[in-house]
């Protein structure tokens, strides 16, 4: 048994499964369901003033027969009185001690309210607070929000008030409506915060009714932007968890992973990637709770085979491969092969390579069943039958370097080497 | 031991004849099964539809909420496609070739989701298809059954007029009259027939026989060119002793009676034995213990190796609690005052194989005897002989002979369809009729 309980910035749970701040957290009643289920941690609905909120506020992307692969939102912070939140705060740490309370924060813009808003939350007994700059609707106008994260003077500056009167840990989530989360990221380094977060929800338009003509969610015959999360983030999360975790300036703090986690899987190639835990929030929104049940246990068996015995044995371990185009190595070569026993002549790996890559896919006719095979010496390795084969390994990659020794890019040009040579 | 009719209650008929391939009871059910479809190039189930559908095509097209599109591209192909989804033997056919079978699981449900597309479009009537400016030219079909109204549709759509002479008084041929009541439902089958004339420019005479009403030199005369697709028709004679007795029944009447007059009033016996193991066999015997029968035994002289039917349809009358009887044929039907009995049959066994490495039953020397009082015979159709040779066509038994071009070896006489093939499946009706009606556009363009 692999031992799954994480540490971040001296705040421990029992695993690293925390739920994003959002709906699932906003209240008492799901957040001890949440605590029932085995979630490790919560980070509390956004607090601050209070708001108030339209119908509706969600809609989503299904995609060939898959319910909600990208969802999105127009919600605001929370919009319960503060002093509800605030006690049933502190009513859930009481009832589970050994579970981590993350309280998210969005004052309105000066250090005064800040400072008023850290002081009543800290005397709930929470553990942590994470500071909201990327909620990207509704505050946003207000000079709140992702406007504060968009802008790394600001989010240093807000930092810093935070900073001054925060006696628990800090985490600074990131909004991802940035061209790189790096500059935010440094500002809130510089501004003292001990950890950061990321991601917030990017903003989108989901589609658009072809009905009403109206773009979803749908609000009296008007929409707007909305934040997406979901699984179809979740390759841009990891994209942007790298070049934090890869930052010389903020690589040395923790960093909580969130974007379109939805299995064990998932939170361990965040964490290979540099988080030190997950948080979660759509997966959630789909299938409830129970999910974190399969996180624990798949993260523990993957664990077992692979030898780890805590989370620290692989956080950030796939971190180093990711590295520039330039440093590739050029000798590399695989071609594709198919195991003509497990092919089931969908054609699929031929039209595909046909039409849009190499036709490097032979075709014979039979019938019912064409039977296709690979040209060797036109195939490029370039993956793409590989990716659409419905039937698993039966197109293999097979390495035939096309020199013993590493060549990159820069070394390549260098030695005048010919362009296009296959 | 007595053949009566009226043997169940009016719910419990209901219940027998019910649809045995139920369709999707829901759209999302409908998209579970789509989203499966792989999308395959040059897909095995599109070659293995006879009227070659392009099934990967239509089956994105409900993927995507393009039901209309979805239809279309079935329609386009195969005119029947509606009937089709119901009565066509899939398991030999597209869905027998889909990729799945290659991976253990289970195929596409190619009928039911052509099933979805279809019946969407002709309940609510969709005006799919246009006919192109009138051409001036007309042809007479003859039979309104698949290959008449595949033919005459293709050649109305390219502006050809056309009169079908049916000597029925329903069009859809063997669908209407021949296929068990749990497949097709008389009305669907109606409106089958009317969603296909709703193009236009396809005129139905009903009650006007060939040979009969009209005249094959009249049609010649009058038309530029005639398409045969009169199907084949009686039942084979078993030329045994005591066929003529009361309760030896020819299947396509026993279905024709179901379709025509109604389950309460069709009577069987108490126990029945059907000769033969095609699909008509399968469904005069399911049928028949569907109506009340009380035990029903298919005799079948060869194997299950050499039966026709496929194994699905087998599983169908054994599901029925049909028994069967291998390597038996029929000998001698005997009877007590003009009423029938027993059946002697000869059992068989499979001798060595002749030359196309077939082995024929041969007999064993040895009967048995089953106490019945009533006989089917299914023992195959025979096309209509009489009829074809007395207007001078060449033919092979009875079978309409044609060319590549589907043509008779009358000038401007076309055929196609169980004519022809001497009985195959609706699809392949359908397809005859398409290639019917190619040929005559190109016959009547070079005229
Ligand atoms: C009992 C039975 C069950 C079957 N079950 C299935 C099944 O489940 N699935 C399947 O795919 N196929 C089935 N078939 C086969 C299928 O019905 C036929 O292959 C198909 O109907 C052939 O179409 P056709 O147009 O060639 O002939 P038909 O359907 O026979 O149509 C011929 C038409 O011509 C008319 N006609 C005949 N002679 C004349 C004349 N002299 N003048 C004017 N009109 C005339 C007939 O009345 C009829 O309407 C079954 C057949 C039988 C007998
Ligand atoms: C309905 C909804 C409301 C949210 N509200 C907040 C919020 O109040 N504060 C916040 O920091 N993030 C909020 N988020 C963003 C999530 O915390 C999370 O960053 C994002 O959804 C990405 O994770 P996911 O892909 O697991 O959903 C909200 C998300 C959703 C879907
Ligand atoms: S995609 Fe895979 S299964 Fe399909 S034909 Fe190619 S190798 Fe065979
Ligand atoms: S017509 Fe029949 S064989 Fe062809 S695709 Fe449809 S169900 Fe399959
Ligand atoms: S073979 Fe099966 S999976 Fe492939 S296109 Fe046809 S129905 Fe779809």
């Amino acid at each position: 048994m692999a031992d799954l309980r994480a540490n971040f910035l001296g705040i421990k749970s029992p695993n690293p499964f925390w739920l994003a701040s959002a709906p699932p957290t906003d209240k008492q009643y799901n957040v001890l369901r949440a605590f029932e289920a085995g979630w490790g941690g919560v980070v509390w609905k956004t607090l601050g003033s209070q708001v108030k909120n339209v119908s509706s506020r969600y809609s989503s992307i299904d995609y060939g027969g898959t319910k909600m692969m990208g969802f999105n939102n127009i919600e605001l912070i929370s919009d319960r009185p503060l002093d509800i939140n605030l006690r049933e705060i502190a009513e859930c740490v009481r009832l589970f001690p050994d579970r981590a309370m993350i309280v998210s924060l969005m004052a309105d813009n000066t250090r005064e309210k800040w400072h008023e808003l850290i002081a009543q939350v800290e005397d709930t007994g929470a553990h942590g607070l994470e500071l909201n700059f990327g909620c990207p609707h509704g505050m946003t106008e207000r000079g709140m929000g992702a406007a504060v994260g968009q802008d790394p003077e600001i989010a240093k500056m807000v930092v810093e008030w935070v900073m001054e009167k925060a006696t628990l840990p800090v985490i600074t989530k990131l909004t991802p409506n940035v061209h790189s989360v790096v500059p935010t990221g440094r500002a809130a380094v510089e501004g003292g915060t001990n950890a950061l977060s990321l991601i917030n929800t990017i903003q989108s338009v989901t589609g658009v009714d072809l009905d009403t003509f109206v773009p979803n969610p749908y609000v009296a015959g008007k929409s707007v932007y909305g934040g997406y999360c979901g699984p179809a983030v979740k390759p841009i999360a990891l994209k942007m968890l790298t070049t934090i975790a890869q930052d010389p300036v903020t690589a040395p703090l923790p960093i909580s992973g969130i974007g379109g986690v939805s299995t064990w899987k998932d939170a361990v190639e965040f964490m290979l990637l540099g988080a030190s835990n997950v948080q979660v929030c759509t997966a959630v929104m789909k299938h409830g709770f129970r999910i974190v049940e399969d996180m624990c246990d798949g993260m523990n068996n993957w664990m077992d085979e692979k030898g780890f015995k805590t989370l620290d044995d692989f956080i950030g371990k796939s971190v180093p491969t990711i590295t520039h185009w330039e440093d590739l190595d050029i000798n590399y070569h695989i071609v594709a092969n198919i195991n003509q026993d497990k092919c089931i002549h969908c054609g699929l790996c031929y039209i595909a390579c046909e039409d849009t890559s190499h036709q490097s896919i032979n075709l014979t006719f039979g019938n019912p069943y064409n039977t296709y095979s690979i040209k060797e010496d036109e195939c490029v390795g370039c993956n793409l039958c590989k990716l659409v084969c419905p039937v698993d390994s039966c197109i293999t990659m097979v390495e035939q370097r096309k020199g013993d020794e590493y060549l990159n890019w820069k070394e390549f040009q260098r030695r005048g080497l010919p362009l296009n040579d296959h | 031991m007595p053949i009566l009719n009226n043997r169940l209650t009016a719910e419990q008929y209901e219940q027998n004849f019910s649809d045995i391939h139920p369709p999707f009871e829901s759209r999302e059910a409908a998209l579970v099964e789509a989203n499966r479809c792989l999308f395959c190039y040059d897909a095995p189930c599109t070659k293995r539809c006879p009227t070659s559908i392009n099934i990967p095509k239509f089956i994105k097209q409900i993927t995507t909420d393009n039901v209309k599109g979805s239809a279309y591209t079935i329609f386009d192909a195969n005119i029947m496609g509606g009937g089709c989804s119901k009565v066509c033997p899939v398991e030999k056919l597209c869905e027998g070739s889909c990729v799945y079978n290659l991976l253990e699981e289970p195929p596409i449900p190619i009928a039911k989701l052509q099933r979805y597309s279809t019946e969407k479009a002709i309940a609510h009537k969709w005006p799919l298809f246009q006919r192109k400016p009138e051409t001036g030219r007309k042809v007479a079909i003859v039979g309104a059954g698949p290959a008449g109204l595949s033919c005459a549709h293709v050649l109305s759509r390219e502006g050809v007029d056309v009169t079908i002479y049916e000597k029925e008084a329903k069009g859809g041929g063997l669908m209407t009259y021949g296929i068990a009541a749990y497949k097709v439902t008389p009305e669907f089958c109606e409106d089958e027939v009317n969603f296909i004339t709703s193009l236009g420019g396809i005129d139905i005479k009903y009650g006007q026989e060939l040979g009969k009403d009209v005249s094959l030199a009249d049609l010649q005369a009058n038309y530029d060119a005639v398409y045969l697709g009169i199907g084949v028709g009686v039942a084979r004679q078993l030329d045994i002793p005591g066929e003529d007795l009361a309760g030896v029944e020819d299947a396509i009447r026993f279905i024709y009676d179901i379709r025509e007059k109604g389950y309460p009033s069709i009577p069987v016996g108490d126990k029945v034995a059907v000769i033969g193991l095609g699909m008509t066999a399968i469904d005069a015997a399911t049928q028949a213990k569907r109506l009340g029968a009380k035990e029903v035994t298919i005799v079948y002289r060869r194997t299950q190796a050499e039966m026709p039917s496929t194994e699905v349809e087998l599983n169908l009358a054994k599901l029925d609690g049909c028994n069967i009887i291998w390597l038996a044929s029929p000998k001698e039907i005997l009877g007590e005052n003009g009423q029938v009995t027993q059946l002697i049959c000869n059992v068989m066994e499979l001798g060595v194989p002749d030359a196309s490495g077939r082995r024929s039953p041969v007999e064993t020397g040895e009967t048995i005897t089953l106490n019945v009082d009533m006989v089917i015979k299914a023992a195959g159709q025979v096309p209509y002989e009489a009829l074809v040779s007395s207007n001078q066509l060449n033919h092979w038994s009875g079978k309409i002979a044609i060319d590549s071009n589907c043509a008779t070896n009358i000038p401007a006489v076309f055929a196609g369809g169980d004519c022809v093939n001497g009985g195959k499946e609706v699809v392949d009706a359908v397809q005859a009729g398409k290639d019917g009606a190619r040929a005559i556009l190109n016959f009547i363009k070079s005229e």
